[in-house]
């Protein structure tokens, strides 16, 4: 899993600038779907990953502008650190509801933080501040393809590191009691299994994403406000992890790369109505993929099991 | 000797609804109680109300001396309290096998490996071992939506007896089984859970198995105990007869 990691890092040596930029804003953005999808293998979605992604924007921002860190790569954990703090004192709390009040809480929290960033001057209220350009290992990017390269392969590491995390925890007992959580949180209880320690660590570990991901979309624009926090931003979110699904890793990549595309070119070609075509994209995906992109290759690799556990079946002279 | 359950006063109302009316009962290591009476008479409560999902109003609950009535679910089980379901409690999108390492992890630790493999080898075999116990080995890789309704009952039946239970209560093991395989499937059940769990209380409606299967019958009717005795005596009991089954046998 880490040559392809290595391989679409090189590959941005002969990407064109334009796709950087889009591919570090799908990958920062699939980083936050991704603690969506983590958290959603529980049986709970979180409307309002925003608050992380902007706590993680603006603690970064705040830490380099008064204490001059500007190292990318010490931002991207600095903003981990963030998302993962405001975490671990909102998760306790709301793993003990579920289901659509999880979902509300997750987003009423967001919109009461972005209140409170547009009513404070000391963070330049609904106008934000900017920051300084991201340096790496001391190294500083004063040519633009050079810097945007730089931000795209910590981006794409970054990334794709979460993702090998987040496939090894899937497969983890841990991954499999989050899904038994999401099925049954009472038998799970049942077995011994705290159900809400199990929903509050999936919840801090999609706010570390999301903290992340706000790093770099700071990193990216140099400039952050409250907009950050805002519900629409939870919202395309949310859209990615559902175009994605909860059952693959690298479906989430996908799904924040084929979005970022099918934006960006209906933007160019259809200016007035690009929003009609996400949603009609959108739709498509739920229509014939309801269980999302991912679908496509997890169906058939049950497929080919489900053909070797039959065959095996009949060989032990299974009852039908 | 002392009681593996020492159940005393217990009490519990819905509203105007005598759930439990005053229950004190004890159950004694090695015994395998059946709980009968008709819908309504508060067995299900009663089992409820040791496992920790309902909390009495008023009364005790001890496991081997440790007090138990106002802890979690978790805890219970914890303590060594298992129980199967009238309606299975499975994960309907996972495997037989997978539905089993959930409840060995829940077995072996109160924090879950974030990188150890679900199905690592001693998982895998001990979900395996219980599988073949019930016979159903070769459904190991089956999503329990695939299995029929039986099955899942077993699977059910075999996720309590994980943590290898002081003791195991077993809510209508034979509900839903048809009339030729529920003597065959409560062998199997009985067969399967000897090794691991000392003490069984069963609740059910089928007096035949009853009469088969229990060394001691506890008649429930409205929140009350109405007998409680050897099955023989019990089923006789003309109170029963007339409450509870009805006049069968």
């Amino acid at each position: 899993m880490v040559f392809p990691v290595i391989a679409v890092t090189l590959f941005g040596r002969v990407l064109p600038t334009w796709t950087l930029s889009l591919a570090t804003i799908a990958a920062s953005n699939g980083l936050v779907a991704l603690g969506i999808v983590v958290l959603a293998r529980t049986g709970n979605v979180s409307f309002g990953q925003g608050l992380f992604f902007a706590a993680g924007g603006y603690g970064v921002a705040l830490i380099a502008n008064n204490w001059g860190i500007t190292d990318a790569a010490a931002q991207m954990l600095i903003g981990a650190a963030c998302g993962g703090l405001l975490g671990l004192v909102i998760g306790p709390l709301i793993a003990r509801y579920s289901g659509i009040f999880f979902g509300m809480l997750t987003l009423a929290l967001s919109m009461v933080f972005y209140g409170a960033l547009v009513k404070t001057t000391v963070l330049g209220g609904s106008d934000g501040f900017n920051v300084v350009r991201p340096s790496l290992f001391a190294i500083s990017f004063v040519d633009p393809r050079e810097a945007d390269f730089m931000l795209y392969a910590v981006s794409v590491v970054t990334t794709g590191l979460a993702g090998i995390a987040a496939t090894i925890l899937f497969r983890s007992e841990f991954g499999l009691a989050s899904l038994a959580v999401r099925e049954n949180n009472l038998r799970v209880e049942y077995l011994g299994i705290s159900a809400n320690r199990i929903i509050t660590i999936n919840f801090v570990i999609a706010a570390v994403f999301a903290g992340a991901s706000g790093a770099f979309a700071l990193m990216a624009q140099r400039h952050i406000d409250p907009q950050f926090a805002y519900w629409t931003t939870s919202g395309e979110f949310v859209f990615i992890a559902v175009l994605a699904g909860y059952q693959s890793v690298s479906a989430v990549f996908v799904a924040s790369l084929a979005l970022e595309l099918v934006r960006s070119f209906s933007n160019l070609y259809l200016p007035n109505t690009w929003q009609l075509v996400l949603g009609v994209f959108l739709l498509a995906v739920i229509l014939f993929l309801p269980r999302g992109i991912g679908s496509l290759w997890i169906r058939q690799r049950r497929k080919s099991a489900g053909v070797s556990a039959e065959t095996s079946a009949v060989e032990e002279g299974a009852p039908s | 000797m002392n009681p593996v359950l020492a159940v005393r006063g217990l009490e519990k109302r819905f509203g105007a609804v005598v759930a439990a009316d005053a229950l004190s009962i004890d159950i004694a290591a090695g015994q395998r109680v059946s709980l009968i009476g008709a819908n309504g008479a508060g067995k299900t409560t009663f089992v409820n109300m040791v496992t920790g999902y309902l909390k009495p109003d008023r009364g005790s609950i001890a496991l081997d001396g440790v007090h138990i009535g106002r802890r979690s679910p978790r805890s219970v089980a914890r303590l060594g309290i298992s129980r199967s379901f009238q309606v299975p409690q499975l994960f309907i999108e996972l495997t037989a096998a997978e539905n089993l390492a959930v409840a060995v992890s829940g077995m072996h630790a109160t924090t879950l490996s974030l990188h150890s493999p679900a199905e690592a080898p001693g998982r895998r075999d001990k979900a395996i071992e219980l599988l073949q116990r019930f016979g159903l080995a070769n459904l190991a890789d089956r999503p329990i939506s695939e299995l029929a309704g039986g099955v899942r009952k077993l699977i059910d039946i075999a996720m309590a007896l994980v943590r290898r239970p002081k003791l195991l209560l077993l809510d209508e093991p034979t509900s839903g089984v048809s009339a030729e395989e529920k003597f065959a499937t409560m062998d199997r059940v009985i067969h399967a859970v000897a090794p691991d769990a000392a003490t069984i209380v069963f609740v059910e409606h089928d007096m035949e198995i009853v009469g088969r299967y229990a060394d001691r019958v506890i008649a429930f009717y409205s929140g009350r105990i109405l007998a409680d005795g050897s099955p023989q005596d019990v089923l006789r009991d003309p109170e029963v007869r007339r409450y509870v089954t009805g006049g069968a046998r």
